[in-house]
């Protein structure tokens, strides 16, 4: 079987088995792995940047919170209903990393980290700043009567589950389209050696500045769906912790793999849920995570199972 | 109160917090100077001396000026040995990659901070300060018989305040006396420059690299000590003073100690006086997005030069 063959049939695969699992699972399990599934499709943006283009970003919380934003304050204030409310959210976040790709991209490397927290952190005070409409910490929340598209109700556990999963593997199947097409292979060039991508005659900063795009506008479309299911809208989840989550899911999942994303962010949620079950400190787990995987096991689950097993793992 | 004496008081606030910060920022600029290591888990260093300065003051039933001596001796060595072990068991098994060494310092942070939360709780904690007399501040007007002095209501500060501008300038110089009179300071200097040419010199790197680590921690940690009578002790103070240090590291240009003092001042006083005017908010989105412009803009910041 060709390698693309193989990698249509996993990534076809996963989402049967997602789709099976919400009619066997519990309540509580299927409520979760809607969130997860909502939060995996966050690091799935968030790996085309650091996975494949090979750009650490510390601040990818900003866009994940211009998501929810945009849809949140268009319902709220706008009186959108959510499908236009959803691409606005799309739009506010696409055009932030419009802005955050010109500006951050002329840095490389540490300053690339810096800056992005640096405006990820601007962007959450700007947020408390407008407290006014933004509600700061303490949000503001989506009533029910609003979160209804096409006369489904999105607050029922069932359609808010499929709704995750069609959220979750539209970004699985384009970002695992676009890695098998040329544009895709560039990226990864870009990542292996930048200097002789440039010199074969690409346009790396397009290259890059387009990565960011898509990688924004999937974790701005991650925020407003956050947002829409949940029915919640806040200044956390544009605070620095949100924008190490992905990192980490992204680092446990295997970084630069197409199902890294969902398998680290299914182990990260039950491991921290699992934590908080004794203890408040849960971000302790996370912490030593992060410090474990960047000593041990720098190529994450899927990378290991990658260079073991499967070298044909897109 | 009147306009005038209103921006003495800010800026003796804001003098305050420029001293903490020049502590702060100059731990985080050595490290970055020396290692090029950027370490978010700075903030902790600083969160880790005034939580331990707390666990000394209440340990001491004397009066508290034993307590806070006590402190600013244990607090900054024990951050110290954190930051060595930490330097020891992560950073170097790292070979100090940059981009591994801020994942791994982001870990770190987590669990400095979670750790102080389950062991100092959520409360946040006064320290009593060793002495705290109020000062009033006079204000010259022009009045029908030429100028006369006078005290308006509200325009004083406190003994101790003067004694952390005080203790900090202290501390800053003799750090620069140290880094630039002494052998360490001498061999710091030199791996700064050039590592492999500091290693074939017999340098023990390594070695400098721990010490240079432990000194950039115990740094924010003195700086907490002093600052921890006017503010409380919480697991979670460490964000801010990270964020502003950073700020000032980078606006200073990386690696540059006198550029890190230099904006320092800077950003510490128009912390201090926009806050006071304006919103605290509003002071740290300028700073930041600064920041940000800086960094794209011009890297080498105020006073470091072109990278080499």
């Amino acid at each position: 079987m060709s390698p693309s063959a193989r990698s249509f049939l996993l990534h076809l695969g996963v989402i049967a088995g997602l789709f099976v699992l919400c009619f066997t699972l519990s309540d509580y399990h299927q409520g979760n792995l809607a969130r997860i599934m909502v939060l995996a499709t966050y690091a799935i943006g968030y790996n085309v940047l650091f996975g494949y283009t090979g750009l650490l970003s510390l601040g990818h919380a900003m866009f994940f919170a211009a998501g929810m934003y945009g849809l949140g304050l268009a319902m709220q204030y706008g009186g959108m209903s959510p499908v236009p409310a959803f691409a606005v959210g799309i739009l506010t976040a696409a055009v932030l990393s419009v802005v955050v790709g010109v500006l951050a991209l002329r840095t490389i490397g540490v300053a690339f980290m810096i800056v992005t927290l640096m405006f990820a952190q601007s962007v959450f005070l700007i947020i408390l700043y407008f407290g006014t409409w933004t509600r700061g910490d303490e949000g503001f929340v989506i009533p029910q009567a609003a979160r209804q598209v096409l006369g489904m109700d999105l607050t029922d556990p069932l359609i808010r589950y499929l709704a995750a999963l069609l959220l979750f593997s539209s970004a699985l199947l384009i970002t695992a389209r676009m890695m098998q097409v040329r544009f895709g292979r560039v990226l990864i060039a870009v990542r292996e050696n930048e200097e002789r991508t440039q010199m074969l005659g690409y346009d790396v900063f397009r290259h890059k500045f387009l990565a960011v795009l898509i990688s924004g506008s999937i974790s701005g479309a991650a925020g407003a769906a956050y947002g829409l299911l949940f029915g919640y809208v806040g200044a956390t989840f544009a605070s620095v912790q949100y924008s190490i989550f992905p990192l980490l899911w992204v680092l446990l999942g295997g970084a630069g793999t197409t199902i890294g994303p969902l398998v680290g962010a299914v182990f990260m949620f039950y491991l921290i849920d699992y934590s908080s079950g004794f203890t408040n400190a849960y971000m302790l787990i996370a912490g030593l995570a992060l410090v474990l995987l960047v000593l041990f096991a720098r190529a994450g689950i899927m990378g290991e199972v990658r260079r073991r097993w499967a070298p044909w793992l897109p | 109160m009147e306009f005038g004496p209103h921006l003495l008081l800010a800026t003796l606030e804001g003098a305050v917090g420029a001293a903490v910060l020049a502590l702060t920022a100059l731990g985080l600029s050595l490290v970055f100077g020396v290692m090029r290591v950027v370490n978010v888990a700075h903030g902790e260093f600083y969160m880790l001396g005034a939580v331990v300065a707390w666990f000394v003051a209440s340990a001491m039933s004397a009066h508290p000026a034993f307590g806070f001596m006590a402190a600013v001796l244990i607090a900054p060595a024990m951050a110290g040995l954190v930051a060595i072990l930490a330097d020891r068991l992560v950073l170097k098994r790292l070979h100090y990659d940059p981009e591994a060494t801020i994942v791994a310092t982001i870990g770190i942070l987590y669990i400095m901070q979670q750790t102080a939360l389950m062991t100092f709780g959520p409360e946040a904690r006064p320290v009593a300060p060793p002495f705290n007399t109020r000062i009033p501040l006079p204000w010259l007007e022009y009045g029908e018989n030429g100028f006369n002095l006078f005290y308006p209501w509200g325009l004083s500060t406190t003994s101790y305040k003067l004694f952390v501008i005080a203790a900090a300038a202290v501390i800053l110089v003799s750090f620069a006396l140290f880094l630039s009179r002494s052998r360490f300071g001498l061999i710091m200097r030199a791996t700064q420059l050039d590592r492999e040419t500091a290693l074939t010199f017999g340098i023990p790197v390594e070695r400098v690299y721990s010490l240079v680590f432990g000194l950039g921690a115990a740094l924010a940690a003195f700086a907490a000590v002093l600052i921890v009578p006017i503010q409380q002790a919480h697991y979670l103070m460490g964000a801010d003073p990270l964020l502003l240090s950073f700020i000032v590291v980078i606006i200073g240009g990386l690696g540059s100690l006198r550029g890190t003092v230099v904006a320092a001042l800077l950003i510490g006083m128009s912390d201090g006086i926009i806050s006071v005017f304006f919103s605290p908010t509003l002071a740290k989105i300028l700073a930041t997005l600064l920041v940000a412009l800086v960094l794209v803009f011009r890297p080498q910041g105020l006073y470091g030069k072109k990278r080499a």
